[in-house]
């Protein structure tokens, strides 16, 4: 046990607030650094491009696939618009879209994952049987579905694609806190006939910070894609508006002529997924630090004295 | 108890200066440890969790535990250095010369492999040839007493008891004929009949086999009865050493003292006492003696000199004190206790009274038809192995068993079974207790509002009296004010027992189930958790129904006792008449299995 706590003095600080210590071990390691580094230089980007972008994203300022020139620095698009100002302009629609969507998709999906998981029985097949329909369509298939019936506007959208993330949102937390409804904390605070919603809010979901912020990152990531790409064939944020996801569209017939049009909203949102990804990946791994020191102090603690025989 | 042997002239395993550090910061865990193990002897090595007693066990064998390494000293086993054997000879010499039975034999079994093909591994694996192995194996079975169970060679781990799957393990441990073996904890998680078996089992393999055996444990009462030698370890080190009845009889250390003070007797009711504090942590301990702090006769040297191990003056007993060879004044051994009593007069009304209480799993009966009552302020301890249905029992009394029938009155209430059917006030009269308090408190909430939970549920007070009612019940269970704000991975074991105990209590309960509450326990700090309870028992008039395979803790807190056996009331009664004249065959085979009963061998 001794050995244990030496060695894994992290849970003293997980303890405080689960949440702030996740981002501070994952911002501290390498490939979180390296993430949210490239994370943010593109948020940074999106959320400060309108203001300092040269030109109007709708004005007209040179011909059609015009190469770069001086005060128009990345060219011109399909209709002789600035390319530099429309990177610029067209991020964060996209971005914000995408966090109202991921926060559905989470929100919904834990709250499902969770009550199913808790309140078991036919409860929990009678939404774990839903969310297997929903999962069984690829989700830009299901987002494509709802949008194409009744048509493109963001709170469909919004709506599209956070539904079309809440089946593997639930599944995952469904796992986790089939574990911990299974712990003796939860019991000790049934049998003082708590309400089942009480448990879930303060027991329950106070143990699922590492799983929820790592769906948080994964489903961003997801989100941003899913919505490039609907606007992409046409489907996501409608023109004249810019965005980096229709960006690609309007501007591949000429990619011969002025390829910046197509290759710097590609990379600006490879870089945000990547980005987005290797800091998720930072904060599960921080994750499964405190996980695999708590697991050992148990362990460690019930293994130099008595076992356990329930 | 076995008679003391004379060890040969030359141990069998010799120890010297044995340290091991942590790879990483490099304090010293197990500090310069110095033993000796006699060929056919088993040496006890005792102490809290926290000792660093696994530690030593594993280095004795060569091993160090990722992130631990053995920095140096030496490990001669018949004269031949283990430490400076190359790695392969001594991956190979493990298993074989020397080998290792853990506490979960079913962590030590491949759960997805038959037994046979297991155990004939552990020969071939070391170079015995097949046939030659199917014979072993036949022999290992019946040298561990399993050679009568049908079809064992083809059963797989978990349609094995654990005692018959420990008993697997302790074969394969003896399969290659070792010279040395380390036990850790074996019996742990064992009933007290299936501990006894285990233990015969390896006591007389070491002897027959001439076996160095290191036994390493926190039960002081198992170590006394199967080890010719004990070492008693704190903080990495020997603190003492002897021959097993010389140092129990007359334990030098304070340390030790201290421990046999918190240990209960089989045979006579003892006033427990635990040990404050808990053992410093490797590279956190005090520049003069590691126990100081905690001592009760420490002297101005003890803080700044560290002690060595002394002789004592009796033959081969040496102890790490200052106060050894003078002549002061030790810790007294326990105290028998003056009757517990019967608090309760026959007149006054039972608080809970069951009868015909059977429950099951789906077609498992576990329950038949238990009768029994709780008078208001005594303690029943409900008694039985595991598999009794004492857990069951405490499950259906706390409502998280729904499938019984009968009926549990509380005072003059119906019980019914589910939480959601029971009344607020039965839901607040009744409080229930966890086993593990490592599992029983939220990680994420802070110890007060922990304690404060219940309260919520049963009534709205103001900010002000919850803060009132919360320390209140802190103090009630001897922990600082200053807790309020902790998280339950800063407590020790001991502490979040206690934490669980104040949440029981902030409600003011009539009933108290205690289900094998300081079975997860040091027994140091079991002996103060269980005064805490008898003190709060007498204070605040609680009941208590104290649930327990442990038979000598019965003595020192019950007043009554009722014995369980599949499911049944064997025998019930005022807990010195059951325990001194049991009249149940069952009652009487548990007793004579309990560890520390004298005269049974």
């Amino acid at each position: 046990m001794t050995v244990a706590v030496l060695e894994a003095p992290v849970v003293h600080h997980a303890r405080r607030s689960e949440l702030a210590y996740l981002l501070a071990t994952a911002a501290r390691s390498r490939r979180g650094a390296l993430g949210l580094g490239l994370t943010l230089l593109v948020v940074v980007i999106a959320i400060i491009g309108p203001f300092v972008a040269p030109h109007s994203p709708t004005e007209f300022v040179t011909s059609p696939f015009a190469p770069p020139s001086p005060g128009v620095l990345l060219g011109g698009d399909s209709l002789g618009r600035d390319v530099l100002s429309r990177v610029l302009s067209g991020g964060w629609q996209l971005l914000l879209v995408a966090a109202a969507a991921t926060a559905l998709g989470v929100t919904v999906g834990a709250v499902a994952g969770i009550a199913a998981a808790y309140l078991s029985g036919w409860r929990d097949s009678a939404i774990m049987r839903v969310s297997d329909v929903i999962l069984a369509f690829p989700q830009l298939v299901f987002a494509l579905l709802m949008v194409s019936v009744v048509g493109p506007n963001v709170v469909l959208l919004v709506l599209a694609v956070g539904f079309s993330h809440a089946p593997q949102v639930a599944r995952v937390l469904r796992a986790t806190a089939l574990d911990v409804s299974e712990r003796d904390f939860v019991k000790a605070v049934q049998i003082t006939g708590v309400k089942p919603t009480k448990v879930m809010r303060l027991e329950i979901l106070p143990n699922l910070v590492s799983p929820l912020m790592v769906e948080i990152g994964l489903r961003m990531a997801y989100s941003i894609v899913i919505i490039a790409g609907l606007s992409f064939i046409g489907f996501g944020l409608q023109p004249p508006s810019p965005n980096w996801g229709s960006m690609i569209n309007e501007n591949r017939i000429g990619v011969t002529l002025n390829s910046w049009g197509t290759t710097v909203p590609c990379l600006l949102l490879a870089v945000l997924c990547v980005g987005l990804n290797t800091f998720t990946d930072a904060v599960a791994r921080a994750a499964l630090g405190t996980d695999r020191a708590d697991r050992l102090l148990l362990t460690e603690a019930l293994g130099e004295s008595e076992g356990v025989t329930a | 108890m076995s008679v003391d042997t004379p060890s040969a002239e030359v141990p069998r395993l010799l120890v010297r200066d044995l340290t091991v550090v942590t790879s990483r910061s490099g304090a010293e865990v197990v500090q310069a440890v110095t033993l000796e193990i006699a060929s056919g002897q088993v040496l006890g090595i005792v102490g809290e969790s926290g000792s660093g007693k696994t530690t030593l066990g594993l280095a004795l064998l060569g091993y160090a535990r990722r992130g631990l390494r053995i920095d140096r000293g030496s490990i001669e086993l018949d004269g031949k250095d283990l430490l400076s054997l190359p790695s392969g000879e001594l991956r190979s010499a493990r298993g074989s010369v020397v080998s290792y039975v853990p506490q979960d034999p079913g962590t030590a079994l491949n759960p997805s492999r038959r037994v046979g093909p297991q155990l004939r591994e552990a020969l071939t694996i070391h170079g015995v040839n097949r046939r030659q192995a199917a014979d072993r194996v036949t022999e290992l079975l019946a040298e561990v007493g399993l050679e009568s169970v049908p079809g064992i060679l083809s059963a797989y781990p978990h349609q094995l008891s654990g005692g018959q799957q420990q008993r697997v393990v302790i074969a394969m441990a003896f399969a290659c004929r070792p010279r040395l073996i380390v036990l850790d904890e074996p019996t742990t998680g064992l009933d007290v009949n299936t501990q006894r078996t285990v233990l015969d089992t390896v006591r007389s393999l070491c002897a027959r086999y001439g076996v160095a055996a290191a036994y390493v444990s926190h039960d002081v009462a198992v170590v006394r009865e199967i080890s010719q030698r004990v070492a008693v370890v704190y903080s990495g080190r020997v603190v003492e050493i002897g021959p097993t009845e010389e140092l129990f009889t007359s334990p030098q250390h304070p340390y030790t003292r201290g421990l046999l003070q918190a240990v209960p007797a089989a045979d006579q009711s003892l006033v427990l006492t635990g040990m404050e504090g808990f053992p410093p942590r490797p590279g956190q301990r005090p520049p003069g003696c590691a126990f100081a702090p905690r001592c009760p006769v420490r002297i101005d040297q003890c803080m700044t000199e560290r002690p060595a191990l002394l002789p004592s003056g009796r033959a081969e007993h040496l102890a790490r004190c200052h106060l050894v060879s003078s002549s002061h004044s030790l810790l007294p051994l326990p105290k028998r206790r003056a009757s517990l009593g019967l608090t309760a007069s026959a007149t006054e009304a039972s608080v809970i009274s069951i009868v015909g209480l059977t429950a099951k799993y789906g077609t498992n009966v576990v329950l038949k038809g238990v009768d029994l009552h709780v008078a208001p302020g005594e303690c029943l301890a409900v008694v039985g192995e595991s598999g009794s249905g004492k857990t069951t029992f405490a499950r259906c009394l706390s409502g998280l068993h729904l499938d019984w029938s009968g009926s549990i009155m509380f005072e003059d209430a119906a019980v019914p079974a589910g939480i959601k059917n029971r009344s607020k006030r039965v839901l607040q009269d009744i409080q229930y207790i966890f086993q593990n308090p490592y599992a029983s408190l939220n990680p994420r909430r802070t110890i007060g509002s922990l304690i404060a939970q219940p309260l919520d549920q049963f009534g709205a007070l103001s900010r002000n009296e919850k803060q009132q009612r919360t320390l209140a019940s802190l103090d009630a269970v001897s922990l600082p004010p200053d807790f309020l704000d902790q998280y339950p991975d800063q407590l020790s074991g001991g502490e979040r027992q206690r934490v669980a105990i104040a949440r029981a209590l902030v409600v003011e309960p009539r009933v108290l189930i205690c289900d094998e509450i300081t079975s997860a326990l040091d027994v140091s700090v079991q002996a103060s958790v269980v005064e805490t309870l008898s003190t709060l028992q007498s204070e605040k008039h609680l009941s208590l129904v104290f649930i327990t395979h442990n038979l000598p803790l019965v003595r020192s807190i019950a007043q009554r006792v009722v014995v369980l056996d599949q499911g049944v009331i064997v025998e019930t009664g005022p807990t010195e008449s059951v325990l001194d004249h049991p009249q149940a065959d069952y009652t009487r085979v548990l007793l004579s299995a309990a560890p520390g009963e004298p005269d049974v061998w």
